[in-house]
């Protein structure tokens, strides 16, 4: 905690504030991460409580939401933050929706899971699920470690793993396609599993913006929009020049 | 926390994430590490092309103190640049050697080179008294003459032989007190003595005092920490106005003042220039780390 310096303030009261602000942050990311992994789960598993127990989940992530952004408003409103500190603020409301987007997406993949199971019967496509389910736990782990260690290279594999990510999706998708063409009666339920490949892939890029905010947070700039090596020469650049 | 780190395992879903009482408890061995920079001289961007005003190896000494050390630093035409740091980082006294005003106190000693678009004001030649008239200055107290509103503008042009008749003498008194956004409270009471007036207003005053003269920079030290928020936006404003015709450098402990009315921060700490930079980026992303604590609150 030396380097990041929150508690160094000369006032008590926003050391605090700052720290409750990080802890609540990662809280929120811990309860996320394990939603997407139960929905992920629930789906292979076929296992419909646990998708209901995900559905419940998500009144507790919009509820965290909301506070985290009532907490980053009090402090914009008292604090007038400056430099790091201000920048850990804008980087934990962008964050914070972020992470509640990707409670939205661990809904759906929920939904289709209770969808499915109704159905019964397993469909294909059920390998490339957990293929993707995994690597994008992975990404999502990843970047909320990256944020909890101020980690502006680990955040820079988050970026570029998503990148896999999203060239392994297109190709789950071709061929689910495929197997559709052949037996277009099990369309309805490859559907289902596309949606829920679908929501994977987007919680993945909800994963690269978070990375994306934490290399914001670290080195105070700004790498949306840019593709990735660009991204690594810029920081290399950073790293040259603190030196 | 390893697990992250292995190969993707393509057959298995994690069974469990790593949950967030985990990551918590983690983070205080992992020191998560901050970009800083530590650097001996000043860090930034001091100087800039065609300066108004260009500073080189300044130190300042109080008799065998050193309060200044050896700031180099250039200050753009009709811009303002705004000098901040902990009281007694000399930052007050950086400012005051800008026109000389150091020269009324005995012990005070200038050492370096200050050059006024070229030209050395500390010429043993030169004559301090037009070197004010062009490099004006407005302190922390509002200091209006125990004079008439009118006669507190129209001193300075008097003096320096700016205006010979009472028609232009209104006129420049007229021009002052509206750009220094006076004119519309005081224009019936001119004859009344501006030692009458709030304080804000006499800031103002003070400040169409110094601009009567048409001067090319306007140092301002601390001009509003006597000011009530509401005196001190009128200021504010007027700062970015008078911006567009002069050449401002600002001093103030107000960090929010600084970043609101200022194009470029300098940052004082102990006599030395630490940092200088666009506004902008010092108070979003500043390149030394004792400009980092400073502007967070972490020293005072």
């Amino acid at each position: 905690m030396d380097n990041l310096n929150i508690d160094r303030h000369i006032s008590q009261q926003f050391n605090t504030d700052l720290e409750h602000l990080r802890t609540h942050l990662l809280e929120l990311g811990g309860i996320v991460e394990e939603q997407v992994a139960n929905a992920v789960k629930a789906l292979e598993t076929a296992d419909s409580a646990l998708a209901e127990q995900v559905l419940q989940t998500e009144m507790e992530v919009d509820k965290r939401e909301i506070s985290l952004d009532h907490e980053c408003t009090l402090i914009l409103a008292r604090r007038q933050p400056a430099a790091s500190d201000l920048r850990l603020v804008l980087m934990v409301t962008k964050t914070t929706h972020d992470l509640e987007r990707m409670g939205d997406e661990a809904d759906k993949i929920a939904k289709m899971a209770i969808a499915l199971n109704e159905d019964g019967a397993s469909p294909r496509g059920y390998i490339e699920l957990r293929h993707i389910g995994s690597n994008v736990l992975k990404l999502v782990n990843m970047a909320l470690d990256a944020f909890a260690r101020y980690d502006a290279q680990m955040a820079v594999r988050v970026v570029r793993d998503d990148n896999q990510v999203d060239l392994e999706y297109r190709s789950a998708l071709r061929e689910l396609i495929t197997y559709m063409m052949e037996d277009p009666r099990s369309i309805s339920r490859v559907m289902n599993i596309l949606w829920a490949l679908r929501a994977l892939e987007r919680i993945g890029d909800h994963a690269r913006n978070i990375a994306e905010n934490v290399i914001y947070l670290v080195h105070g700039m700004d790498v949306r929009h840019i593709p990735l090596d660009e991204i690594e020469k810029k920081l290399e650049a950073e790293n040259n020049s603190a030196d | 926390m390893t697990e992250v780190l292995d190969p993707p395992n393509r057959t298995e879903v994690p069974a469990v994430p790593s949950p967030n009482v985990q990551r918590l408890s983690t983070q205080n061995e992992l020191k998560p590490k901050m970009k800083t920079k530590r650097e001996g001289s000043t860090v930034g961007k001091p100087f800039v092309d065609a300066p108004k005003i260009s500073m080189r190896g300044v130190d300042v000494f109080y008799g065998a103190k050193q309060a200044v050390f050896g700031v180099d630093l250039d200050i753009a035409k009709n811009q303002v640049i705004a000098m901040i740091g902990p009281s007694g980082c000399g930052k007050s006294t950086f400012l005051r050697c800008i026109n000389r005003m150091n020269d009324t106190i005995d012990s005070c000693r200038v050492e370096g080179s200050i050059c006024l678009e070229g030209e050395d004001i500390y010429e043993s030649k030169l004559d301090v008294v037009p070197l004010r008239a062009r490099i004006g200055m407005v302190f922390q107290k509002p200091n209006p003459f125990p004079k008439s509103i009118f006669d507190n503008v129209a001193y300075g042009p008097k003096i320096h032989g700016l205006v010979s008749r009472k028609a232009d003498l209104e006129e420049v008194v007229e021009t002052s007190l509206r750009r220094a956004g006076l004119w519309e409270e005081v224009k019936d009471r001119l004859d009344s003595p501006g030692t009458g007036l709030s304080g804000g207003q006499q800031q103002r005053l003070c400040i169409a005092r110094t601009i009567a003269v048409s001067p090319e920079v306007i140092l301002m030290d601390e001009p509003c920490s006597a000011l009530d928020p509401i005196a001190t936006a009128k200021i504010e404003e007027l700062i970015a106005e008078l911006s567009q015709n002069f050449t401002i450098a600002i001093v103030t402990h107000s960090m929010q003042q600084a970043a609101r009315v200022s194009d470029r921060t300098a940052y004082f700490h102990l006599g030395k220039l630490i940092e200088v930079n666009e506004t902008q980026k010092v108070f979003t992303n500043p390149d030394h780390e004792l400009t980092e604590a400073y502007i967070t609150g972490r020293i005072g």
